[in-house]
């Protein structure tokens, strides 16, 4: 494998070739996910509805999850017990949990009455089913690493499910240190990667447009174009930059 | 000629839906939302910890079981030495029970493992424990030395006296061939209700152990800590499975996997748990792959709650 040498000699930047493996992937990423794709300033029009909020109240949780939990990770598993801080800690952990879940399904359930799948999306789709079981389990073992009662009784009544499939002999719930690592290491990194991966599918294919979208509607129809201003410095873009409110 | 997409499909096609948006767009600041979603649901989630806290029924030890119910404790520990508990006849993981996983059909996943976690419940649970007591009991030796079928014998005439004496009460047991059973099971609760098997069963003579498995299965064995659980409505037929103590919401995305539990005829199989497993894993890979399923995948047109997503859209179009 050679690297091209020389120079063009011409004024115009000449076009950077790709010729290693970091940069075509570099290629590929810009190519399918350029920054203004990653992080765009508008949206379709269409995007205007309470729907669309609770994709991001399910992340925004998952913010006070993770730092709610950091906090309790540091203290170790019993110090909420003892302190007043510590319950207080334990309880936004808690309750950050229910509405990350409550959230992801009202999510859930608005992209599937928007058919969210459609026009390449399916996988989009499939991560945001895979993060909801995930976060299941994870959920699961945060409840038993309580260490009270309810953790002891979880422990006892949910091991025969897992024992029946096979699995509790490595996924042991009465045993809290291997629980430990699987709730704070393991399921967080599991949720928070598939998480980010569904986040960025949906900045790749774009929010899906409504089912009876047609390209009659006036929506659809080039923009008349703004008046230049003098005093502005905006720069073209390729899509109409109207505002739709 | 290829045949037209359906408007559902899943694939990208060549409809408004698999090509970039190129009509009206609106100012929609990702950052500004997310930075806003924070504060919202850090008031929120902050407003309802201070209001409903969160519940915290401290944990039970064997010295609180053995205090409370002496006689369910001695009753237990007598099935443990006959292998006649719940443990004893569990199979994989714990031991190698014949007979005793949970099977679907000609699959048997529970021995998969096979015995990874092994607990003999009359050594672990009973007969090590007394061991490591300063002096103990002299009936150790004669257990040790006893024959399969004698100990059997005399666990199962303890198990029956127990059953039959007033309030189940060891003190009140009828005179019979019992062995060294009443002794070693008697030593043993004196250990617990002192507080000193809790340390020797969850050490099992190592400084460090994070593996609570032979306490919390001997826990479940008896009847007190099952019954403390009824009463806080946390058993696989009460819903247990999504419930906690006290008022709070608990698991509540498991109440699906919790309602199996209550219907026939998996309510009374005796391989429900690989069932409502089994049928939770199906209806899970179903809703992964509802996009490919027609029907499934149509209910969204024939129900049409899309209008009122996009009720601002449709009114301009």
């Amino acid at each position: 494998m050679s690297a091209p040498t020389g120079s063009t000699g011409q004024h115009a930047e000449p076009e950077e070739e790709f010729y290693t493996w970091t940069g075509k992937t570099r290629r590929w990423v810009l190519k399918k996910l350029p920054p203004d794709k990653l992080l765009p300033q508008d949206q379709p029009s269409y995007v205007a509805s309470w729907i669309y909020v609770f994709g991001m109240g399910a992340i925004a949780s998952l913010v006070i999850i993770i730092v709610s939990g950091l906090i309790l990770s540091l203290n170790g598993p019993l110090w909420w017990h003892v302190s007043g801080f510590g319950h207080f800690i334990n309880s936004t952990h808690l309750w950050s949990v229910e509405f990350f879940f409550l959230f992801m399904v009202v999510h859930l359930w608005g992209k599937y009455w928007m058919a969210a799948w459609r026009g390449g999306r399916v996988l989009t789709w499939i991560t945001g089913v895979v993060s909801f079981a995930v976060s299941i389990v994870a959920a699961f073992t945060g409840y038993l690493l309580q260490t009270n009662f309810d953790s002891q009784w979880i422990a006892f009544e949910g091991k025969d499910a897992l024992n029946a499939v096979g699995i509790g002999a490595w996924f042991n719930v009465a045993n809290l240190g291997q629980i430990f690592m699987w709730h704070i290491v393991l399921l967080p990194l599991a949720v928070a990667a598939i998480v980010a991966f569904h986040v960025i599918l949906v900045r790749v294919h774009g929010v899906v447009p409504p089912l009876d979208a047609a390209d009659t509607d006036a929506q659809l129809q080039p923009a008349p174009q703004p008046v230049p201003q003098a005093q502005t410095l905006q720069q073209p873009t390729e899509e109409p930059t109207e505002v739709a409110r | 000629m290829s045949k037209p997409l359906s408007p559902m499909s899943w694939r990208k096609g060549t409809g408004i839906a698999g090509r970039p948006w190129k009509g009206q767009v609106r100012e929609y600041d990702l950052f500004k939302e997310l930075t806003i979603g924070v504060i919202v649901v850090t008031v929120l989630v902050v407003g309802v910890s201070l209001i409903l806290s969160s519940p915290d029924d401290p944990s039970i030890t064997l010295k609180t079981w053995a205090n409370a119910k002496p006689a369910d404790f001695v009753a237990t520990a007598t099935a443990e030495l006959g292998g006649t508990s719940e443990t004893a006849g569990y199979g994989p993981p714990y031991n190698s029970t014949p007979d005793a996983t949970q099977t679907l059909g000609p699959i048997d996943l529970q021995s998969f493992s096979g015995v990874r976690i092994p607990i003999d419940t009359a050594k672990d649970l009973v007969i090590h424990p007394l061991s490591t007591l300063p002096n103990p009991p002299k009936e150790i030796a004669t257990w040790t030395t006893a024959s399969d079928k004698q100990r059997t014998d005399w666990t199962a005439a303890y198990s029956k006296a127990l059953d039959k004496a007033p309030d189940n009460d060891p003190a009140k047991v009828a005179d019979g061939s019992y062995g060294p059973v009443p002794a070693l099971t008697g030593s043993l609760l004196a250990m617990a209700q002192e507080g000193s098997l809790d340390g020797v069963l969850q050490s099992r003579g190592s400084f460090y152990n994070t593996d609570y498995t032979p306490t919390i299965l001997f826990l479940g064995d008896g009847t007190y800590f099952p019954d403390l659980a009824t009463s806080q409505h946390l058993t696989g037929d009460q819903w247990g499975m999504m419930n906690e103590t006290g008022n709070y919401p608990g698991q509540s995305w498991l109440w699906l996997f919790s309602f199996f539990y209550q219907i026939e005829p998996v309510k009374s199989a005796a391989n429900a748990d690989i069932l409502v497993v089994v049928i939770m894993g199906v209806l899970t890979l179903l809703l992964a792959i509802v996009p490919f399923i027609p029907g499934l995948r149509t209910i969204p047109r024939w129900i049409p709650l899309h209008r009122l997503v996009w009720k601002d859209y449709y009114k301009k179009r």
